[in-house]
């Protein structure tokens, strides 16, 4: 076990950063801190949301990821064309887990991939007759899809084909939504950027557009947004809310509809999980619409009670009776969890590394099962999100922007975490190494962690990884 | 001249977001916030400045408004 002091913690930083030529050195070592919850203001300390370097191994994805595989895809009724190449669709296809019900290919689409799959010659003359064509075919072999979203990947914005002109003409053709999306890969310096542009898509196609279908609106309801429904995510939570008295209109987008999407603007809150991904679009709505939003977190049951109580806030006292309702309702089976994993797992030391959000959503549950968070990271967090996490984190965590694996791998490597959670790219090297670790974008083919009944399995799945006898046998291949 | 969006957090603080950017921050200070004159210089809590023409009374926030770099 080793605890670091602050000064041993500044001291990792410095080590780490020596190997590095000088110009790398000053531009990594603006994204490397330690924590200090003095500080109320965690972006004056750290830098994020910059360009990577070359010749950094970074884990990062592109705009397209951000657009068709976060905020789109889990759109389950809408086929989404990704709209180039065969790689990117084919390769991100329902790797992400964004759960749903209906039949694949008959009413839903989330699972399958969609592609204009670009050949030299559609490089070379434009793509946009096939485009045409595909929505076109799209239309016959699928009637019952309820809108098409064109994703654009790379070569699409290098070569200049006129998409817009295409889905307007292919709306017209077969009277459904066809939405363009400029999410082209290269676009920004991570996925953030195509979550901003596929809000701004959905905002300008979609929302404001509007839809009269006689749906009456109640004094309860609510959208759940940024959702994506990983493992059951979204389902879990919204039980919870249904419990409490609210009538759940829309999920956003995890499991979600191109109808709940167009009923959200009559909503009363608009209730955001995500915030990286989805607060564009929960902005417009206030502006636009007067809808407020608030962010609230399900992961653990001490930030579960809190966020359903602040929700409550927000609704008359018949809510706030039923959000105390459903607190004292689990909590003999919050009490059973922890009694049961709390011993299994009291004071192991866990390290994240994640996206845009959990690095400090997640800090809660762990702490709710007795373990400490030591260093945390977003691939892809702006000011904004580490201004939130300061505050959730402990005196000497180690905060990590858009971390190298070679910096990961050395912070671990002294740190000695007992449990890793980070993504995909993490994972088969420090399980290799013998340390426990769990992918925490896809909850290692779990799930869902979010609501009450997610923390039984996420307390489960944490005491199965930390306490499994197989990582004291493995010994990793390049050290024999 | 970005266009910036204020509104006021549950704590009742007013917070800047600046969409171009992306960019999040409490408004550390505001040059006029009387009743009768609203607007003016407004620094955000990372120093970034902004100045906003002053308005006759506060809008009802949030609200969408011009501002330009001061």
């Amino acid at each position: 076990m080793s605890v670091l002091t602050r000064e041993e913690a500044q001291g990792l930083i410095q080590r780490v950063l020596e190997v590095y030529p000088e110009e790398a050195r000053a531009e990594r070592s603006q994204h490397l801190m330690v924590s200090d919850p003095a500080t109320e203001q965690g972006s004056s300390c750290i830098t994020s949301n910059r360009k990577s370097l070359p010749g950094v191994m970074t884990a990062r994805g592109c705009a397209y990821a951000g657009s068709k595989g976060v905020v789109w895809g889990p759109i389950k009724d809408m086929i989404h064309l990704s709209h180039g190449p065969v790689g990117c669709g084919q390769y991100s296809r329902a790797g992400r887990r964004n759960y749903y019900v209906g039949y694949t290919g008959v009413n839903t689409f989330g699972t399958m991939n969609f592609t204009s799959d670009f050949q030299e010659k559609d490089i070379v003359f434009g793509g946009d007759k096939k485009l045409a064509k595909i929505l076109e075919e799209v239309e016959t072999l699928f009637p019952l899809s309820k809108g098409i979203s064109v994703q654009s990947e790379c070569p699409v914005g290098l070569i200049g084909d006129d998409i817009e002109a295409v889905a307007r003409k292919g709306t017209e053709k077969i009277g459904k939504p066809v939405v363009p999306v400029r999410c082209e890969g290269f676009r920004g310096v991570s996925q953030s950027l195509g979550h901003h542009i596929a809000n701004d898509t959905i905002r300008d196609h979609l929302l404001d557009s509007g839809l009269d279908d006689g749906f009456v609106s109640s004094p309860y309801d609510v959208a759940i947004i940024g959702d994506y429904n990983i493992g059951g995510d979204a389902w879990s939570s919204r039980i919870l809310l249904e419990e409490m008295g609210l009538r759940v209109v829309a999920q956003w987008s995890g499991d979600g509809t191109l109808a709940e999407i167009k009923r959200t603007p009559k909503v009363k809150i608009n209730l955001l999980h995500c915030y990286r991904s989805m607060n564009y679009i929960s902005r417009h709505m206030e502006a636009k619409y007067g809808i407020p939003w608030m962010e609230y977190n399900f992961f653990g049951p001490t930030k579960i009670a809190a966020s359903l109580r602040a929700i409550a806030e927000h609704f008359d006292d018949k809510i706030k009776e039923g959000a105390e309702k459903v607190i004292a309702k689990y909590q003999p089976m919050v009490e059973a969890i922890n009694a049961k994993y709390i011993p299994r797992l009291q004071g192991k030391r866990v390290m994240l590394y994640v996206g845009g959000l959990r690095p400090r959503h997640v800090v809660g549950a762990y702490e709710d099962l007795g373990m400490e968070v030591v260093g945390t990271g977003y691939e892809f967090g702006h000011n904004d999100d580490y201004d939130r996490t300061t505050k959730e984190l402990g005196n000497t965590t180690l905060i990590y922007d858009d971390v190298s694996e070679f910096e990961l791998e050395q912070f671990v490597s002294r740190i000695k975490p007992d449990l890793i959670g980070a993504g995909i790219k993490e994972k088969y090297v420090y399980q290799k190494m013998g340390i426990p670790f769990r992918q925490m974008h896809s909850w290692d083919y779990s799930g869902p962690y979010h609501g009450y009944d997610g923390y039984a399995i996420f307390a489960r799945d944490i005491d199965m990884t930390v306490n499994n006898p197989c990582w004291k046998k493995m010994k990793a291949p390049w050290k024999s | 001249m970005p266009k910036v969006m204020l509104r006021r957090d549950s704590d009742g603080l007013l917070i800047c977001y600046v969409p171009k950017k992306d960019l999040e921050g409490k408004v550390a200070s505001l040059e006029f916030d009387q009743p009768g004159k609203w607007g003016g210089r407004m620094v955000l809590d990372d120093g970034t400045a902004f100045h906003i023409e002053p308005l006759d009374a506060p809008p009802v926030f949030p609200a969408e408004m011009r501002a330009s770099r001061g």
